[in-house]
């Protein structure tokens, strides 16, 4: 086999060490009656059969790159600078463990340290963990560091209809056994209006532990959360702010604006959409909340020589240490997407971050200005937003974007499929990665099913 | 001194590197009019260091170079099978067909993606005996948060509400109780008997109708195949509960034994460790759950079916599914489907009989290696052992440690094995060679541990103040827990008011 590499000679002289006369003795534990079965997989590809194979299903897919795509709705086309593959390919960083040997991980270690730092200076917060799988489990975990703080005696979270459908999905599996209840949220009825202070203010009362909007959120509506957060710590919560990375590089913290716990979703940060996964869950806190928090931590010492150094610290939170009482199970973290996190901000660093968010909202801006020139499409909310935006459409979304898709455009989400209340509305995203020529692309045929 | 005050550094951070007007990348103008920005929602400014797209390189290459890594060696650590990773995975994956895909685009669109992830299903179907698969979860310790929320899922459907209790031996990986309390269980631990088995007498014991299941690595942590592996699991069973597949070692039963015809109903797959998709320093991992039939109703949302029959002309049409007593989506889109395609990559160059040949060499080269280092290091549990063995870190005559033995093993250019893992061995050693190790590595690995034990007698300080030869030393872990250096700039000074 091609990554075996013993000979039938090393492997008889190696039985012989052991003191077995054939490799199946070495599997007697085993229940006979059970003992190799036989597989019905395909027999074994070369290396070229298998490529040859890979690249065939690769070409049956429409990429973003043969389309024009104007989605997002959580996931983001961005330019990748060249260089950040290249770091990512190096063995040295993708095929090392988690640093648990400091000694010899000083290079997985230092970088972790740069990310947490990066993130905290764009998210305005003073403490990053070393990450976690994604936006949606990264707002999950918000959760069990605020039910850690109160000691379960807070039992609410009230969590904003318009943070991602799919995030609050995930937190309700997150959830569904630890006792808690969730409030601000009911699917079937929001219509995306209710993340203002004034419809989830009510909800917060002396039991609840956690308060979770998103900024940008899943309609591309940027609000001030600083009254909201006010109300929420005059009765005691914590709240938590599921930021885009990109729109912090233009706009206010939610950091300045008060928040306890900014979590993301950090793929638009130079890691690509590939179908939705691998993924980066950023997760960043106060210093005051930093033994609640979940996930690895890389804090700076020295070694014996006096060297500056770096090792995983706190880790008395954690699940091989505390087993049943860690702050969470999670073990493995995302390290690479880590890294191609922070290889991409210090690309861009703090001009060229400022530049792809100004790109970003510029040409949003224009598309929706172009849009809603044409006749039956008109804004659905009346908010300032970044580079995505809620449009109502005079016929269904997807008529719409069957259309737009024969005309090779990669149309905008169907909110209808999560909020009944905004059926035939589609959320459009615009990155520095679509032209004007592509806007005005879509502006002409959404202006052909406006007549049709 | 000041060298003691001030510590050296060997590489500068980003910050440090950092000057003003340095870009390493640049933007084109907006080729739009320019809309007006929201003045009361814009940020004052933007702390990111400013740096050439060389300085980006050299500084992430110096930093490389401090790591020790599959690539660059043997890294026997147990518990993580790591093993090699073929390049050949690294370029599917990065296939722009792939890589260039949106999460939520028309399935007719993606059905590339789709045919591969359903094909991945049917794989680890047939590879676990399992009857349905979800490749949703992200990593082992999320495969395990899944599983135990399909197993309390379960209990409930069927109105057996008073079910709350996990049983868990004491060799398991610390994820297994975590996972088990996040989801609401109590942790019951069950002990290991002599041999390294579950303890049937104890086990008997813990079950009774409050038991929702029992958590089970099998090969467990000791490298051990549990003697009375069926009777454990009829045991669980016979008390109405459910038994847990931690896949953490499924390497060394690949075409040896599926886990369903041993009778689990529900088990994580480890990509990243099985199925050879990289640990990335520390991930993405990816972790896959399988279920039998009686479970496969609770698998997480949402998994690739075919949504229309295709016929003799036209390819079935494949998309996504909710399972029907589905526990719900435990993440964003679908699971990590770059790592999927990798393990796509290397099962399909493994076919049905490659990949017994991986489990058989991952055990022959265990057993080697313990046949070896039998009578050098105390052996706790001295059977024929499965993927990977425990050793005890003591030496007769000195007080060397597990620990000192390890960081000597750096100097030797070796990665260390695991240490002070399982708990139930004092001063453990547990050491996973893989199967795609050769035997010269295996031999030099064996004879650098018995010149360490040596060295115990004969030199001990040698042991205790090692690593010499790594670029760093042993480090102050306690400096580090206390002062809480957490960011190489000042936050404070960024940070708000609230207090």
């Amino acid at each position: 086999m091609t990554y075996t590499p013993l000979t039938p000679g090393e492997r008889e002289a190696m039985l012989q060490a052991i003191g077995v006369q054939k490799m199946e003795d070495l599997f007697q534990d085993v229940p006979a009656r059970h003992r190799f079965p036989s597989l019905d997989l395909p027999p074994a590809l070369t290396e070229m059969e298998a490529a040859a194979e890979l690249a065939e299903l690769a070409a049956a897919n429409e990429t973003v790159r043969d389309l024009v795509s104007f989605l997002g709705a959580g996931a983001y086309h961005h330019y990748i600078p060249a260089a950040v593959d290249h770091i990512l390919r190096r063995g040295e960083f993708y095929t090392a463990y988690t640093p648990y040997q400091p000694e010899i991980s000083q290079g997985t270690l230092q970088a972790i340290f740069e990310y947490q730092s990066l993130l905290c200076a764009l998210t305005g917060m003073e403490v990053s963990n070393a990450s976690h799988y994604d936006g949606a489990t990264a707002v999950a975990e918000s959760v069990n560091l605020a039910y850690a703080q109160f000691r379960g005696k807070r039992t609410k979270v009230v969590i904003s209809p318009s943070v991602h459908p799919q995030y609050r999905a995930t937190l309700r599996t997150y959830v569904q056994g630890m006792g808690l209840t969730l409030a601000g949220d009911a699917p079937e009825t929001v219509t995306g209006d209710e993340v203002t202070a004034a419809h989830l203010e009510p909800l917060i009362d002396e039991n609840t532990a956690l308060v979770i909007v998103q900024y940008p959120d899943f309609f591309g509506r940027i609000y001030d959360y600083t009254a909201l957060i006010q109300t929420a710590h005059a009765k005691g919560a914590l709240v938590c702010v599921a930021a885009n990375p990109i729109a912090l590089g233009l706009l206010k913290t939610p950091g300045e604006m008060g928040a306890d716990i900014v979590v993301g979703e950090g793929q638009p940060l130079g890691i690509p959409l590939s179908f939705g996964g691998p993924y980066l869950g950023f997760f960043t806190t106060r210093k005051q909340y930093v033994h609640k928090m979940a996930g690895r931590l890389v804090g700076e010492t020295v070694d014996d020589r006096g060297q500056r150094a770096y090792v995983l610290t706190l880790t008395a939170r954690e699940q091989h240490i505390k087993r049943e009482r860690a702050t969470s199970n999670i073990c493995s973290n995302q390290g690479l997407m880590a890294l191609a996190s922070a290889v991409y901000l210090s690309l861009l660093g703090k001009r060229g971050l400022r530049q792809v968010a100004e790109l970003c909202y510029h040409k949003a801006h224009y598309a929706a200005e172009q849009i809603v020139k044409i006749p039956g499409f008109t804004y659905c909310f009346d908010t300032p937003f970044f580079h995505e935006f809620a449009i109502c459409c005079p016929r269904p979304v997807d008529e719409i974007n069957a259309h737009l898709l024969e005309h090779g455009i990669l149309g905008g989400y169907d909110l209808g499929q999560d909020y009944p209340a905004l059926k035939d509305h589609l959320l459009i995203a615009v990155t520095e990665m679509n032209t004007k020529e592509e806007i005005d692309a879509l502006v002409e045929v959404l202006s052909e099913v406006s007549h049709d | 001194m000041t060298d003691e005050l001030t510590p050296k550094v060997v590489e500068p951070t980003l910050y440090e590197l950092s000057s003003p007007g340095r870009a390493g990348v640049t933007f084109p103008d907006p080729d739009v009019p320019r809309a007006k920005l929201p003045d009361s929602l814009l940020r004052a400014d933007l702390p990111l260091p400013e740096l050439a797209e060389v300085d980006v390189i050299r500084h992430y290459l110096r930093l490389s170079h401090f790591n020790y890594s599959v690539d660059g060696g043997f890294y026997p650590l147990g518990s993580c099978t790591m093993k090699y990773n073929p390049k050949i995975n690294e370029d599917m994956a990065r296939l722009p067909g792939f890589a260039f895909t949106h999460p939520l685009q028309p399935v007719e669109t993606v059905q590339g993606n789709l045919v591969l992830m359903y094909t991945l299903q049917e794989w680890l179907k047939e590879i676990s005996g399992l009857a349905a698969v979800s490749l949703q979860p992200a990593a082992g310790a999320h495969g395990e948060l899944t599983g135990v929320l399909m197993m309390r899922a379960y209990h409930r459907a069927r109105g057996d509400d008073k079910r709350v209790k996990m049983l868990i031996p004491d060799s398991a990986h610390g994820t297994n109780p975590a996972s088990s309390a996040m989801s609401g269980m109590t942790v019951v631990q069950i002990p290991s008997d002599r041999r390294g088995n579950v303890d049937l007498e104890a086990l008997k014991a813990a079950c009774d109708d409050t038991v929702a299941g029992l958590m089970l690595t099998n090969p467990n942590t000791l490298g051990l195949f549990d003697e009375h592996i069926e009777e454990v699991i009829r045991i669980v069973h016979d008390c109405g509960g459910l038994v847990y597949g931690d896949g953490a070692n499924l390497n060394a039963l690949l075409g040896i034994v599926r886990p369903g015809d041993l009778g689990f109903d529900v088990m994580h797959f480890n990509l990243h460790k099985t199925f050879s998709t990289p640990h990335g320093g520390g991930g993405p991992g990816s972790g896959p759950v399988g279920a039998a039939a009686h479970l496969a109703d609770f698998l997480p949302s949402p998994i690739v079916g075919v949504i229309e029959a295709g016929d003799g002309e036209t390819p079935p049409l494949y998309g996504f599914i909710e399972p029907k007593q589905t526990i719900g989506r435990v993440k964003a889109f679908h699971g990590h489907f770059g790592m999927l395609v990798r393990a796509f990559t290397y099962i399909a160059m493994h076919g049905r009989d490659g990949l017994r040949t991986v489990a058989e060499n991952a055990v022959l080269n265990a057993n080697y290696l313990l046949a070896r280092l039998r009578g050098v290091y105390p052996i706790p549990y001295d059977r024929i052992c499965m993927h990977e063995f425990v050793a005890e870190g003591k030496i007769a005559g000195s007080d060397v440690r597990a620990l000192d033995i390890a960081k000597r093993l750096m100097d030797y250019d070796f990665h260390p094995p695991t240490n002070y893992f399982p708990l139930i061995v004092h001063e453990a050693l547990m050491i996973e060679p893989t199967e795609t190790e050769n035997k010269q590595t295996l031999d030099a690995f064996a004879e650098a541990l018995i010149k360490i034990a040596e060295e115990a007698k004969t030199a001990p300080d040698l042991l205790k103040s090692a690593p010499h030869k790594t670029p760093f030393g042993r480090m102050d872990e306690v400096k580090a827990a206390r002062d809480l250096v957490l960011c190489c700039w000042a936050p404070e000074s960024y940070s708000n008011q609230r207090e």
